[in-house]
């Protein structure tokens, strides 16, 4: 028997609004515990929330981004269940008339596309912090988070293995950040996600009955409770037994995924629509300005890329999979007039360079100012492509400054036909051997008086000069 | 110079007179107050604080409008630095860190809050008997009850404590004790007075105004009540009409609606009889009386009984002995934190309500009752929208009796709730209803109601200024109060 996986994210994008969902209170990381609370965080008696509209703005960014459906009349519901750091004793989400709906995002993975639909996305405010572990026996509660708001991506269950649900993660990532209106920090939390895995036999149409992973923050944890969860449902599946809908925690630790709460131990949130809250009205000017104001996307950067600049496929993906990448490939380009040659470089030794660090571009020290000259001395014959190399390594450890470390360092090409000659006559001269070789056919000996030249200058000789004196002299 | 029984414009006569000075008021409240304290209208007093704010307008005249007129406000508006318990255990430590918008319109207005007024826990009653700190005593007889929720400041008011007092209404609890203690109260259209600060009952449905002696004192009090507010949604961004402009019009050619629908076979004579009268009465000062159909009335009720419970039983989920208010001291862990929290701390009346709408809510109950109930209250709302092409105001009695002794209906809700019967509609409208006195049985005062059309307060103020220039059934007063 064959089994085929069905997953579902539920991803939770906190917005980067100054202030909360529907209060005054600052949204800033990392304060103080329960100081930026106010009246309203707080749940209590007698405030009332009122909706900020700037959130509504940047959710309507992500629908149209992902060419989805822009509800202009929206609603909120409220969802209700007791736990310490939800103040009020219910959340303030959209149940029945979400902001965004039907929308959808491509994928790439090993060279193909995928289209994963997007069910809806909606405005909800956050909890706060229960901590656990400060207290002897006791549970503290921050509130400091509480009202942030967020906006849920509900996907449709189209997603067939973990390495698409990463790639998914990754392009939602990509695009709410391209978007600005959330900063992709998955460490302090700006990005968590709930995973729905079911298992379904091949040729079967009918779902499986499906586990939900709760609140898990990385990339790499994503692939490997989603690995785990299938093993345990197909074990569970091909013994005979069946699948039980509950909840489940993955624990990083043990790498395994455990039981939190079964179907019936779940919650009845008995939704009903928030009476404190009229419906949200965006106007169309509103939302013709909205439009009007939409960085370009990914997508269309990638086709600009490849159309406009004439860019392979493979690195306009590539450059074009974050927005400080593409910021570095743009900025960078316009110190230069080869913006190919900018690609090649971004693509191949500065991504390697990532890879080692395993950091993204904008947490290095390669400034755009200084990665455009750096091409821009390949392109002025200043320094060769091969001492380019180590002029990128040294910027990339210190950040200094490339004229300088190309001054410093004396790396300046020899451009002098002259001095290369007497430095080619020099070679010939003492190896005699090689020469006579040469002339007798043995071709691949003129890599050889290359590479002696090069040992002389350091490198630093012009290699097409080299190429030309050497055809010359070597006749 | 007494300032027993006196009206809110006779108050400011005698201030502006000099006739009396600020602080001998306030020191009077207080007298009667404690003179009068079996009533049990008050729960924590303001004393200390209005005798400064009486001093400072002894040594600064002020224009405002409500300079000096001490007023006593329900303890549901959060007020800061005040207690504000509305009247549960669950919060009777609890003292807010800010002030409620009506309060501090009043407040700003120069009105004095000379202290808290007892009421139906979480305004949840129709007698005052759920309050966590006892019954409050009707002043026309100590053994009857007030009506309720705002039972405390009907009483302080009919007893002649202060001119006047805030009250709350979510489906009568402002016009029907005003009803039983022979007081004039008005709700005013949803939204015209913002909730801020107002612990929530039932979120769609509540609504502040004031409770007086007579239309008139309603309509100055509601003229500083009533703002748009920035911090509540569902506050209306209308322009406040002054609401003593059209208070002496003339009725003649306006039309009464008269609900045909609404069988009063099942009241007493005696309140028909009443309620007959006071329509003679508005005809001889010229107004018509037209039929009108409100085919869904009959609903009204249980829609209500819907309604109201599912959004206190939301609404009140936050007090969970977390952040405010009363803990449990028996809490082994977070479960019986809640249950033991929540257990001791509400009141019966207030857990049947948590119950039925928890229940109503509920998945697999959700379309059948609450979402169902929602249609109906737009089939009601859709009612009173076909009358109002075609009248003025409506008029029903208040309530179907008068004040009834306590202890009486202590056993069955249903009766209590359908104390409610003729008030509860305006709510679910969200229309502004006010209820004065236009009668006794068996010395016992009873209360007429008009509806008004949305936003239209200024007719049924009109029509209640000229029946009380025309009757003297709001200056009656009860024996026996010291």
């Amino acid at each position: 028997m064959s089994w085929e996986t069905v997953i579902g994210l539920e991803i939770h994008v906190q917005l980067s609004t100054k202030s909360k969902l529907f209060s005054g209170g600052s949204t800033e990381f990392g304060a103080e515990a329960n100081t930026h609370v106010d009246l309203i965080d707080m749940g209590l008696p007698g405030v009332l929330p009122v909706a900020n509209k700037e959130a509504f703005y940047k959710a309507i960014r992500f629908g149209l981004a992902t060419k989805a459906k822009i509800n202009q009349t929206s609603s909120f519901d409220r969802k209700n269940y007791f736990y310490p750091d939800l103040p009020k004793g219910y959340q303030i989400t959209q149940m029945t008339k979400p902001i965004v709906e039907k929308g959808s995002i491509k994928i790439y993975l090993d060279g193909s596309e995928k289209v994963i639909n997007i069910t809806r996305a909606h405005l909800e405010e956050d909890a706060g912090k229960s901590i656990h572990d400060l207290f002897d026996g006791e549970t503290g509660v921050d509130l400091n988070r509480a009202g942030t708001p967020l906006l849920e991506i509900v996907s449709e269950p189209e997603i067939s293995n973990a390495k698409e649900a990463v790639a998914y993660f990754k392009a939602i990532r990509q695009l709410v950040t391209f978007l600005d209106i959330c900063d992709g920090n998955m460490a302090e939390g700006s990005m968590r996600c709930d995973v729905n895995v079911s298992i379904k036999k091949n040729d079967s149409s009918e779902l499986g009955t499906r586990a939900e992973l709760k609140n898990i923050n990385s990339f790499k944890f994503i692939e490997k409770a989603i690995n785990f969860e299938i093993d345990r449902q197909t074990k569970l599946l091909e013994n005979g037994e069946s699948v039980v809908q509950e909840t489940r925690l993955y624990d990083s630790e043990k790498n395994e995924t455990r039981s939190m709460r079964s179907k019936e131990e779940a919650n009845d949130y008995r939704y009903f629509p928030c009476p404190d809250l009229l419906p949200v009205v965006i106007s169309d000017k509103e939302l013709i300005e909205i439009k009007e104001n939409l960085p370009e996307l990914p997508e269309e950067k990638e086709k600009r890329y490849v159309e406009d600049i004439g860019l392979d496929k493979s690195e306009a993906v590539i450059i074009s999979s974050s927005k400080a990448m593409a910021n570095m490939f743009e900025e960078a380009s316009a110190k230069t007039n080869d913006a190919k040659l900018v690609a090649k470089w971004l693509v191949g030794d500065v991504s390697a360079l990532l890879n080692k660090d395993n950091i993204e571009i904008d947490e290095s020290k390669l400034s755009a100012e200084n990665f455009g000259k750096l091409i821009e001395r390949i392109t002025d014959n200043t320094i060769s492509g091969k001492i380019a190399k180590s002029v990128l390594e040294d910027i990339w450890e210190n950040g200094s400054d490339v004229d300088k470390v190309i001054e410093t360092k004396g790396l300046v090409q020899i451009q002098d036909e002259s001095i290369l000659e007497d430095i080619a006559q020099k070679v010939i001269q003492s190896n005699p051997d090689q020469v006579s070789a040469y002339l007798n056919g043995k071709d691949k000996l003129f890599g050889f008086f290359v590479g002696q030249i090069m040992k002389e200058t350091q490198g630093k000789a012009n290699p097409k000069s080299v190429n030309d004196i050497l055809r010359r002299l070597l006749k | 110079m007494t300032i027993k029984y006196k009206s809110v414009k006779e108050f400011k006569e005698m201030i502006s007179q000099k006739e009396i000075s600020n602080k001998e008021i306030i020191q009077e409240v207080f007298n009667l107050i404690d003179d009068n304290k079996g009533l049990n209208a008050f729960i924590t007093l303001n004393e200390e604080n209005s005798i400064k704010k009486a001093e400072y307008f002894d040594n600064n005249p002020s224009e405002l409008s409500l300079a000096g007129i001490p007023i006593a406000q329900k303890d549901l508006f959060c007020t800061k630095g005040l207690r504000t318990t509305c009247a549960s255990n669950i919060l009777n430590n609890f003292v807010p860190p800010y002030t409620a918008t009506v309060i501090e319109n009043l407040e700003n207005a120069g009105c004095i809050s000379v202290g808290k007024t007892n009421m139906d826990e979480f305004a949840m009653g129709s007698s005052n008997e759920t309050s966590f700190f006892g019954n409050v005593h009707n002043p026309w007889g100590e053994n009857l009850v007030p009506g309720g929720s705002s039972g405390g400041a009907a009483a302080a008011v009919a007893a002649g404590i202060v001119p006047a007092a805030s009250g709350t209404d979510t489906g009568g609890s402002i016009r029907q004790p005003a009803s039983l203690c022979g007081i004039t109260g008005i709700k005013p259209t949803y939204g015209r007075i913002s909730r801020w600060g107002m612990i929530a009952f039932a979120s769609s449905l509540d609504q502040a105004g004031p409770m007086a002696r007579t239309a008139e004192d309603c309509a100055i009090l509601l003229n500083e009540m009533c703002s748009h507010d920035e911090k509540d949604t569902t506050s209306l961004d209308e322009t406040v009409p002054n609401f003593q402009e059209n208070l002496n019009k003339p009725l003649k050619g306006k039309k009464i609606g008269i609900v045909k629908d609404l069988d009063l076979s099942n009241l007493d004579n005696d309140v028909v009889e009443v309620f007959e009268n006071s329509l003679k009465e508005f005809q001889s000062l010229g107004a018509d009386l037209v039929d009108i159909s409100l085919p869904n009335l009959a609903l009204s009720v249980p829609t209500y009984y819907v309604v109201a419970p599912a959004e206190c039983s939301s609404n009140l989920s936050r007090f969970d002995g977390v952040k405010f208010g009363r803990r449990s001291e028996h809490t082994k862990d977070l479960e019986e934190l809640y249950v033991n929290t929540r257990s001791e701390g509400f009141g019966d009346e207030v857990k049947r309500r948590i119950l039925i709408g928890s229940y109503v809510l509920s998945a697999g109950y959700y379309d059948a009752y609450y979402k169902k109930a929602q249609q109906v209250r737009r089939l009601i709302k859709n009612d009173f929208e076909n009358a109002f092409s075609n009248v003025d105001v409506i008029m029903t009695p208040t309530t179907r009796g008068p004040a009834f002794e306590i202890g009486s209906k202590g056993n069955d809700p249903i009766q209590m709730y359908l104390e409610d019967l003729f008030t509860i509609s305006a709510n679910l409208a969200g229309l502004p209803a006010l209820s004065l006195p236009n009668g006794f049985i068996d010395n016992k005062p009873i209360g007429l109601q008009i509806i008004g059309n949305f936003l239209d307060e200024s007719s049924i103020l009109n029509f209640a200024h000229m029946y009380q220039s025309e009757t003297n059934w709001h200056m009656h007063t009860p024996e026996g109060i010291k």
